[in-house]
């Protein structure tokens, strides 16, 4: 693991970690090589409000676990009373003298759940522990939502979160407040939540027919952006989320569109009149574009532009296709792509410039989908090294020194890589359940889940 | 001069207009001319007749007129369903085959007749019905114009492309000729093993290269459009070669 970024998430994450209670500074110290345990008990809601408590658990269990930060531990093993408020807790009691061949620990008396001793002993072993209650008050949900450190022997000090937070009295509020909770959570531990992020997709169904969708991070509320009856894929976002471009069949060759998001609205782009525009990247700030157009040459080569398509620029002149070129989203000064002068496609870079050419991968197989970490010093890309071709895996580079990890071996083909905006995560395409769908996983390539089953779905990217 | 003076004067002026006037009268206006053109047999002339058709030809559907004048004639008809007339006439008809009209006139003098012809020529031909099972621009490019054949991440023509992309080259040729608007598509296509990001690009490189294959060969370049489908369109579904090699091709579709 010399890997950066999968350092980073080690560190990020691991250990017990200690934390200044009721401070919102964040101080992390990294204990041997785990990552903390948090136990995370079923919330109560009181009356109505426990209509919507499953979709809650599983929300916060969901966002807390596949932040990849914590170790989870199991429900299972939890104590039968669950605090719901602070004032429920019970001070820990005081040790019995310790016999010979025990030690204290194993002797502590229960107190039923109550008492944060029955957390941090044994069998649940945790670091910290989630708790609170919901209700319906004045027509909206409330949560009263806790983080404690266990390793606190005082119970006032112990507090490291204690928040209310407000939501619709539906599934979706509760879902809402447990994002919120969540979120919080994380930030605590220095970590960016991905709730409230999007990622979009292209999802075909049948007949030829692909429509552009989008869906929160965690596979919920996926629905269709466009709706041409047509054939329209490539989706790509602008760095702060606010724009789209995909690529559509609707005049019979594959021609660019951007869209504004909030509110939907077509902006004007003006395609190059050429046989193919595709696979367009934003840059600077959204004022700038960089895209894959058939016009001089006949041959797919980059091309810069401003975002309306005026100001047009070549920016590569080989004589092999040139594609999927992306913006170095830390410096906006690097392009990442993939060309085929070599022979096979390999991933490159160079200058925005065009500048200082270097192939990053190194000539075997076939090496595509470049994804720009947030950090601008990573790569991941899909790569058949090793396997036949076609036979795409996830890897991540560091583009200084080019060493390479491989994230997923061989459980189908795994392509279209794109980093979530913790710079944690990667969301990609796997044929590994026997269709294209879209899952993701921790950059190290644990905590698999998949996000879409309905018809087959590809290309996804993550934004903001 | 007296009132009565003037008025004698006006009186004999006026007398002597009168006298002038009479006088002019004088040479009494030429008798008529005799009825039947004064050729002046002594026995009454039989009747004459001026007869036409004006005009002499028309289309089917289209009316001429008959025109007679007749002299010396008691009793007038037409046949042909005009039937009798007066002595001096005009009527339309509306004959829908060459007919002659005969004119019977007959008089104390005798019967005469006189023809008038309408010549009716058929309108111009319809156009003729199309030619029923004629195939359509898509049929003839699906029986007469083959795909090609590429090898893995290529788009340079093999030597099977070659062959088949000379004999597409007549094929389309003749059909430009039969379809003188027509815009034919050249799709390129991919096999599933790509990236589709790359494979877009491939794609467009086959098309591309087919067409300028075909171009050289004399086909019109402009009646000629490349598009590429890259994966997205697979004309067969298996992950094996022989499927995959299926999918590696140019193909030629009607806009």
């Amino acid at each position: 693991m010399n890997n950066k970024i999968l350092i980073g998430v080690l560190c990020a994450t691991a250990g017990l970690v200690a934390l200044v209670a009721q401070d919102n500074t964040t101080i992390i110290k990294i204990i041997g090589g785990e990552k903390a345990a948090i136990a995370v008990p079923d919330l109560r809601g009181s009356g109505e409000a426990q209509t919507f408590m499953g979709a809650f658990n599983q929300t916060l269990w969901d966002d807390l676990s596949s932040s990849g930060i914590f170790r989870m531990s199991p429900k299972t093993v939890y104590p039968m009373g669950i605090p719901a408020r602070p004032q429920d807790l019970k001070p820990t009691p005081a040790p019995p003298p310790a016999r010979r061949g025990r030690t204290a620990a194993e002797v502590l008396p229960s107190c039923g759940g109550m008492c944060l001793s029955d957390w941090s002993g044994p069998p649940v072993n945790a670091n910290f522990l989630t708790f609170g209650y919901t209700g319906v008050q004045n027509g909206q949900l409330v949560l009263f939502g806790y983080l404690y450190n266990l390793a606190q022997p005082d119970l006032n000090n112990a507090q490291v979160l204690g928040k209310l937070y407000f939501g619709t009295v539906d599934e979706a509020g509760a879902r809402k407040v447990a994002h919120e909770f969540a979120a919080d959570i994380l930030s605590q531990f220095g970590q960016k939540s991905l709730s409230g992020s999007k990622i979009y997709f292209t999802r075909g169904s049948g007949k030829g027919i692909k429509e552009i969708w989008q869906m929160d991070y965690d596979g919920n509320n996926q629905k269709p952006l466009t709706s041409y009856r047509s054939l329209c894929n490539f989706p790509d976002i602008s760095p702060d989320g606010s724009m789209l471009a995909f690529t559509c069949w609707l005049r019979g060759v594959p021609q660019l569109q951007i869209f504004q998001l909030d509110p939907v609205r077509k902006m004007v782009f003006v395609n190059p009149h050429a046989s193919m525009n595709s696979q367009l990247d934003f840059f600077a700030g959204g004022k700038q574009v960089v895209f894959t157009s058939t016009l001089a040459s006949g041959t797919a080569q980059l091309y810069l532009a401003n975002i309306n398509g005026s100001n047009l620029r070549r920016l590569t002149f080989s004589k092999a296709i040139d594609c999927e070129p992306h913006i170095n989203p830390k410096n906006q000064s690097e392009i990442v792509f993939v060309s085929g002068r070599s022979g096979h496609p390999q991933v490159y870079r160079m200058n925005i410039d065009g500048a200082d050419v270097d192939r990053l991968s190194s000539g075997e197989g076939d090496a595509v989908n470049p994804s720009w970490h947030p950090d601008g010093q990573h790569i991941a890309f899909a790569w058949t090294r090793g396997y036949e071709p076609g036979k795409f895996n996830i890897f991540v580079m560091d583009v200084a020194t080019r060493r390479v990890e491989q994230l997923t071996h061989d459980e189908g083909k795994n392509e279209n890589p794109s980093w979530a905006p913790d710079g944690r995560h990667i969301v990609f395409s796997s044929t590994r359940s026997g269709s294209l769908q879209i899952w993701t996983m921790l950059a190290n390539g644990t905590q698999l889940k998949q996000l879409t089953t309905s018809g087959t779905n590809e290309k996804p990217v993550w934004s903001k | 001069m007296s009132k009565r003076q003037i008025s004698a004067v006006l009186l004999g002026f006026s007398l002597i207009l009168f006298l002038a006037g009479c006088k002019k009268k004088v040479p009494a206006p030429p008798p008529p001319p005799p009825p039947a053109a004064a050729p002046a047999p002594a026995p009454p002339a039989r009747p004459s007749i001026t007869f036409s058709a004006e005009p002499g030809t028309i289309e089917r559907g289209q009316s001429a007129t008959l025109r007679w004048e007749v002299t010396g004639a008691t009793d007038m008809s037409i046949d042909n369903g005009v039937g009798s007339i007066q002595a001096n006439g005009s009527r339309q008809v509306y004959p829908t085959s060459t007919t002659t009209y005969v004119l019977t006139a007959t008089g104390p003098g005798g019967t005469s007749t006189a023809n008038a012809t309408v010549n009716v020529t058929a309108p111009p031909p319809p156009p003729p019905a199309p030619e029923a099972p004629k195939m359509s621009l898509a049929e003839r490019l699906a029986r007469d114009v083959q795909d090609a054949y590429f090898d893995f991440d290529k788009s340079d023509i093999r030597e099977d492309a070659r062959a088949v992309l000379t004999k597409d080259a007549d094929a389309l040729k003749s059909i430009f000729n039969d379809f003188p608007n027509a815009v034919v598509t050249v799709e390129g296509h991919c096999d599933e093993r790509g990236s589709a990001e790359y494979n877009l690009a491939l794609g467009d490189r086959r098309s591309t290269s087919a067409k300028n294959f075909l171009v050289q060969l004399g086909v019109p370049g402009d009646k000629l459009r490349t598009v590429s489908y890259g994966k997205e369109r697979p004309v067969c579904t298996e992950h094996n070669e022989e499927c995959w090699q299926k999918n590696r091709h140019v193909h030629f579709s009607a806009e």
